[in-house]
This record gives structure tokens, C-alpha cells and sequence, in this order.
């Protein structure tokens, strides 16, 4: 199991503008969404949305076609190679999964008599720091 | 309304392709994958939410948001099995499994969170 992190900017040459914007797009979506959900139904349900899956589909597909690209340019058939890549992103989205339930917790918590940048903040060093510490443990 | 819509389209955008750009840029796969489940669109939302509707309606947003990512985690394992098991594409792993999201998030919702 590689435990070593690294950083890989010649990544973003390959993605297309379009692939940008359509993530900008869905993000964004998801969040307008979100907001007129919680005006319409109240900040129980539109709560809900703030966890909602919004980039993972769209990420992992060009997760599996910038695999496939990369063994047709290599004349390799790509077999499962790009599912295997979508599995593996997708488990270790489980593990940003379980730190998503803390940011949330915390920021439950903590919001009603603190500052909101700094539950805010907190929340998302705790976000990262519970799922690097599963993803540490797991592997 | 509609000011309020182009500013949460403008800032969740940003937020959202903020981390999937070190999603991008990050390996392995298996750590680049904790980034799909960074909370871009609650740190949008819930900023938003504290500004036009004060902490305590955010503090709300956020109880609920629990149950989305007890959601999310069940969904990720689903759309894991599936690409290990079944070896689906992804289009169709991951869209297909947004109905499990949606069925755990409401059922969680239904159980502790209504009224």
C-alpha cells in the first residue's frame, strides 16, 4: 500500500476548460440548490443537501477517462484499469465521508456561541485531520 | 432572489473546484479520493446561511447535514462495491447510487431530525 503523498501539477494539463467548467457549474448548482431548498422547506431539509454528492460523479469520471486515455495513448488496453481508479477514489471518499460527519457535528455544536470563521475553519482542519488519520489507519 | 442565487452559483463554484483541483493534483487515488468528500458546498452554504440568516439557522443546516454525510458515506461504499464488484462505468456507478443518498439522508431525517 503506497502511503506516500504527492503532489502532481502536470495533472491539470490533461483536464480539458470544459471539465473546469462543468465542475464549477455543478458545485455551484448544488449550493443555489441547497439554498432554495432550505427556503422553501426550512434548514432541516436543505441541511441535508450540504452534504449532497455534488462533485464525486463528475470527478469520478474523468477520473476513468483520463485512465483509459492514458493506456490508449501507450497502445495498452485499458481493461478495468479506470473502474478500479473510480473504486479507489471512492473509498477514499468513504473515509471524507466519516470526516464530513464531524465537520458537521462540530459545527452543529459549536456555531450558535462562537465565532463563525473560527468554527468554520476548525471544522475543516478537523474535516482533514480525522480522514488523513482513517485513511493512515486503514491503509 | 435572484442576486442570492448567482452569489451561492458564484461561491459554491469556487469552493467546489477549489478542492476537486487538489483532489487532481494529489496521489494515490485513495487519498486524492478524501477531497470528493471535502465540504465545499456546506462551506458555501453555511457561510451564506450565517450571513442572510444568522449562526443558529446555519447551526440547523449543519444538524441536518449530519445525516447527508452518514448518506454520503453509505453512498461512496456503494459506488466502491459496485466498480469493484460489478465493474460498472463510472457515469452509471455514480448516478445510478444518488438514489441511495437520497433514501438514507430522508429515512435518517424522518427518524430523528423532522418536526
Amino acid at each position: 500500500m503506497n502511503l506516500k503523498v504527492k503532489v502532481n501539477f502536470s495533472v491539470l494539463k490533461e483536464t480539458k476548460w470544459y471539465e473546469y467548467g462543468t465542475r464549477f457549474l455543478i458545485g455551484g448548482g448544488i449550493t443555489a440548490f441547497a439554498g432554495i431548498v432550505a427556503k422553501k422547506f426550512g434548514p432541516t431539509v436543505g441541511g441535508l443537501f450540504l452534504a449532497f454528492p455534488a462533485i464525486f460523479p463528475a470527478s469520478a469520471t474523468l477520473i476513468e477517462n483520463h485512465e483509459k486515455e492514458k493506456k490508449e495513448k501507450a497502445f495498452v488496453d485499458p481493461g478495468f484499469r479506470g473502474q478500479t481508479a473510480v473504486a479507489l477514489d471512492a473509498i477514499g471518499a468513504t473515509m471524507g465521508a466519516l470526516g464530513l460527519i464531524v465537520f458537521a457535528a462540530l459545527t452543529w455544536l459549536l456555531l450558535p456561541a462562537h465565532e463563525t470563521w473560527a468554527v468554520l475553519l476548525g471544522s475543516t482542519i478537523a474535516w482533514f485531520v480525522v480522514s488523513v488519520v482513517i485513511w493512515r489507519f486503514a491503509a | 432572489m435572484l442576486g442570492e442565487i448567482l452569489i451561492r452559483v458564484a461561491v459554491g463554484g469556487a469552493m467546489v473546484s477549489g478542492f476537486a483541483l487538489l483532489g487532481d493534483v494529489i496521489k494515490p487515488k485513495r487519498f486524492a479520493g478524501l477531497f470528493g468528500a471535502a465540504p465545499s458546498v456546506a462551506l458555501a452554504s453555511l457561510l451564506l446561511a450565517v450571513k442572510t440568516q444568522g449562526r443558529i439557522y446555519a447551526a440547523i443546516e449543519a444538524r441536518s447535514m449530519v445525516a447527508g454525510a452518514i448518506a454520503f458515506f453509505v453512498y461512496a461504499y456503494s459506488v466502491y462495491w459496485v466498480s469493484i464488484r460489478y465493474k460498472t462505468t463510472a457515469l452509471v456507478a455514480t448516478l445510478s447510487h444518488i438514489a441511495i443518498w437520497v433514501v438514507v439522508a430522508f429515512v435518517i431525517w424522518l427518524a430523528c431530525l423532522k418536526g
